[in-house]
């Protein structure tokens, strides 16, 4: 890799802009610590971790690659994998359109609206604790909702089969982030000129067409920005999980995050543990990536042409 | 009663729910409650001893530290005390860093043998040989859990919880039928008690452990105890025997026929639903160590309580048991000598004093210390407890629990493998095949 680096440039920092450079340098200086701190150095520490074996108690032996061989021929770990995916997939298949049409509504100027807004937030202040066990009383089959009301539709084993229960976690995620998210497009969609709008109507487009011609269009970047941190976000749901299944029934909701946390504080198995989370890191960085490369390809090119 | 045995069981399962709203609530807020503020922690034998919160027993391990801080100014003990699913990690973490208290509070089998493994607790071998009186007190059965490669590495403590089968004797009577005397009689009160629209047994499956005490008895009625000291002696295999499969597709069967609650794979048992449907007749039957949640189900005399039935043509003797022969308290081996001076003392002259004892009794448990019938008998709840005091010391074999017997590892894996069992999602043979890999680890 080095090989193929181009060569560096002496670069004309001690020139006349010297002062300035180094005082914001100095200024990165206590968010570099931390970064390196609580970062950088755990992450280099799980990368060791996950070439030994330890069970936590007793002395850190050096397994080689021996974690790393039980945990990629593990099929847990494709089920994990699995199941992360399509919790990342569906979940962001419902909060986006849900979030964008939410924050379109609310970006509007009427008093009502503001209400609402304040409203909408609400579960995004609720822990995500909270929210699982009081989605685990309400869903609970013998005393939650559906028993409560006799209304056998909603008296369903929610949580006890696998495909309804990675249902439920997913509508769980959605109705604790889109909150979060229609608040980011109220944001863009007040930055987009008014003036593109009163051109469309003067052209004669109606309500929808601005929405598809103009709105989603401007949403771009934030549509990238939004779906970055529900992807990345979704790799480590970890606590509302935890609580509302355990990952159960069985493993049909054990996603990668659940699946470390079991093997190193539940079977003291730290080596494969953090060979998962290495895994982790590996996943969402490649993901953060593909997003940006995804966005990010024209970012030089005006979105507001015309306006 | 139950609430103890439930919390202890959190560690293992990490059961959810409430617990981990009150393992943050204690992180954040309080953390870890120091005691023994009073003055403890002076002199050169002052030991540390962390053990857990949780009424009633948390007020019998202050009592007792706080006796034996009066009678010895020397050489005092200062405990700190953790929320149950905080400590099983912290402990752990202490021990593993040489930050561990003087006496470790714990659950014996396979979590003690880690321990011993590391090299981090002491051998209390000689020592019950020269205390032959502290050692012959207490039930021969609750050494076992104590007990690592034929040494014993901690004084057992506290009380035994073996577990019972509780039935709702209002919805017995209502369906019509008596207390099961086999496990055909399980099989054919099943559908009675379904077309009446109740559940025949309540079970908080999302714990996990919860289904496992089902596997545990039933192996033992049909294979007896033999079958599982193979696959814990690390056997080639052992989960093949014959009566394993017997086991699975037995209770698979029951599975099948309804006989779990509705929804049992998402009831945690930490909750203490799988009780409440007991106690709001939803359902008949319940397994556990319950006693005091019942309410008007207990004062009024409506629960009945039995030992889990033979099984047709079994080998198991009825009156083997399963649970928790007890609670274990080690001697770290990082202490200095003073300190396990101090620490032997405390096991020899508090630990299950006659005060202690009769706190035990007097909260409705069943200490581990033999010859108190008498004590037991005039109890407010003396008829359970007689009963729990005679299952305990008439079995023939009383089997700690599986997931604490195996190691932390090969407990992971049982459950997560008695969990799918549960949901039908592997076969009896899958199981065994899955749980044959994993044996020795």
């Amino acid at each position: 890799m080095t090989t193929l680096a181009p060569p560096v440039v002496e670069a004309p920092v001690a020139g006349a802009r010297g002062g300035r450079t180094g005082a914001v340098a100095w200024m990165s200086l206590p968010a570099l610590a931390v970064f390196l701190g609580f970062g950088v150095i755990p992450l280099i520490g799980v990368l060791a971790l996950s070439f030994t074996s330890w069970d936590g108690i007793g002395a850190i032996h050096p397994a080689g690659f021996a974690s790393w061989r039980t945990v990629l021929t593990d099929p847990g770990l494709l089920h994990a994998l699995w199941v992360t995916f399509l919790v990342m997939a569906l979940s962001w298949a419902v909060q986006t359109p849900l979030s964008i049409i939410i924050g379109v509504f609310l970006a509007g100027q009427q008093r009502y609206r503001e209400l609402l807004a304040v409203l909408f937030f609400i579960p995004l202040l609720l822990s995500s604790a909270a929210i699982a066990i009081t989605y685990k009383a309400l869903l609970d089959p013998n005393f939650g909702l559906g028993a409560g009301l006799h209304l056998p539709l909603l008296a369903q084993d929610w949580l006890g089969k696998g495909p309804l229960a990675l249902g439920v976690v997913i509508f769980v995620v959605s109705w604790q982030f889109i909150p979060f998210h229609s608040l980011i497009y109220q944001g863009a969609v007040r930055q987009i000129p008014r003036t593109m709008y009163e051109a469309a109507q003067i052209d004669g487009a109606g309500r929808m067409r601005s929405f598809f011609s103009i709105t989603l269009p401007q949403l771009k970047y934030t549509i990238v920005t939004s779906s970055t941190l529900m992807v990345v976000g979704s790799l480590t749901f970890f606590d509302l999980i935890f609580v509302l299944t355990a990952g159960g029934p069985g493993d049909a909701t054990r996603v990668l995050a659940l699946d470390m946390y079991k093997r190193g504080f539940q079977a003291n198995l730290m080596g494969p543990a953090s060979v998962i989370a290495v895994i982790l890191v590996l996943v969402g960085l490649i993901l953060a990536l593909l997003l940006r490369r995804l966005g990010g390809g024209g970012t030089s090119e005006s979105q507001l042409e015309g306006a | 009663m139950e609430r103890r045995t439930i919390s202890r069981r959190n560690f293992l399962n990490l059961a959810v729910g409430t617990t981990a709203g009150a393992t943050l609530a204690a992180c954040g807020t309080s953390g870890p409650s120091g005691g023994g503020s009073g003055g403890g922690g002076t002199g050169a034998g002052a030991a540390t001893y962390w053990f857990l919160t949780g009424q009633p027993q948390q007020g019998i391990r202050e009592d007792t530290v706080k006796r034996f801080n009066q009678a010895n100014a020397n050489s005092k003990i200062t405990f700190t005390e953790f929320q149950n699913d905080a400590y099983k990690t912290k402990i752990k973490t202490a021990i593993g860093a040489g930050q561990g208290p003087t006496i470790i509070w714990g659950w014996g089998g396979g979590g003690l043998k880690s321990y011993v493994e590391a090299g981090q607790v002491e051998d209390l071998t000689s020592w019950f040989a020269q205390n032959s009186a502290v050692k012959s007190r207490l039930f021969p059965s609750a050494f076992g859990a104590a007990t690592v490669n034929g040494k014993i590495y901690a004084m057992p403590a506290e009380q035994v919880q073996p577990i019972v089968m509780f039935y709702n004797k209002t919805v017995l009577d209502k369906v019509g039928i008596q207390p099961p005397q086999s496990w055909g009689d399980i099989m054919a009160a099943v559908p009675k008690i379904n077309a009446k629209g109740i559940a025949p047994f309540s079970l908080g499956g999302q714990s996990r452990w919860t289904n496992m005490m089902w596997l545990e008895f039933l192996l033992d009625r049909i294979g007896g105890p033999e079958v599982f000291q193979a696959v814990f002696e690390g056997q080639k295999n052992a989960w093949s025997q014959p009566a394993v499969m017997d086991m699975l597709t037995k209770t698979q069967d029951l599975v099948k026929a309804n006989g779990f609650i509705k929804g049992f794979s998402s009831i945690t048992a930490d909750s203490n639903a799988d009780q409440a449907l007991l106690v709001t007749g939803k359902a008949t039957w319940t397994y556990g160590t319950m006693k005091q949640t019942g309410g008007d189900l207990v004062t009024g005399g409506h629960l009945g309580y039995m030992n889990f039935p033979p099984v047709e043509g079994g080998k198991g003797d009825p009156s083997d048991t399963v649970g928790n022969p007890g609670q274990y308290l080690s001697i770290s081996s990082k202490a200095t000598d003073a300190q396990k001076e101090t620490a032997k003392k405390f096991f020899s002259t508090a630990v299950l004093d006659s005060a202690e004892v009769k706190q035990w009794i007097d909260t409705g448990g069943v200490p581990i210390v033999s010859g108190t019938e008498s004590q037991l008998a005039s109890s407010k709840d003396a008829d359970f407890l007689k009963f729990v005091y005679g299952v305990s010391s008439k079995a023939k074999v009383f089997a700690q629990s599986w997931d604490q017997a195996m190691s932390p590892t090969a407990a992971e894996a049982l459950l997560d493998n008695i969990a799918k069992l549960f949901q039908l999602s592997i076969t009896p043979q899958q199981w065994i095949d899955n749980m044959n890999q994993v044996i020795g680890q």
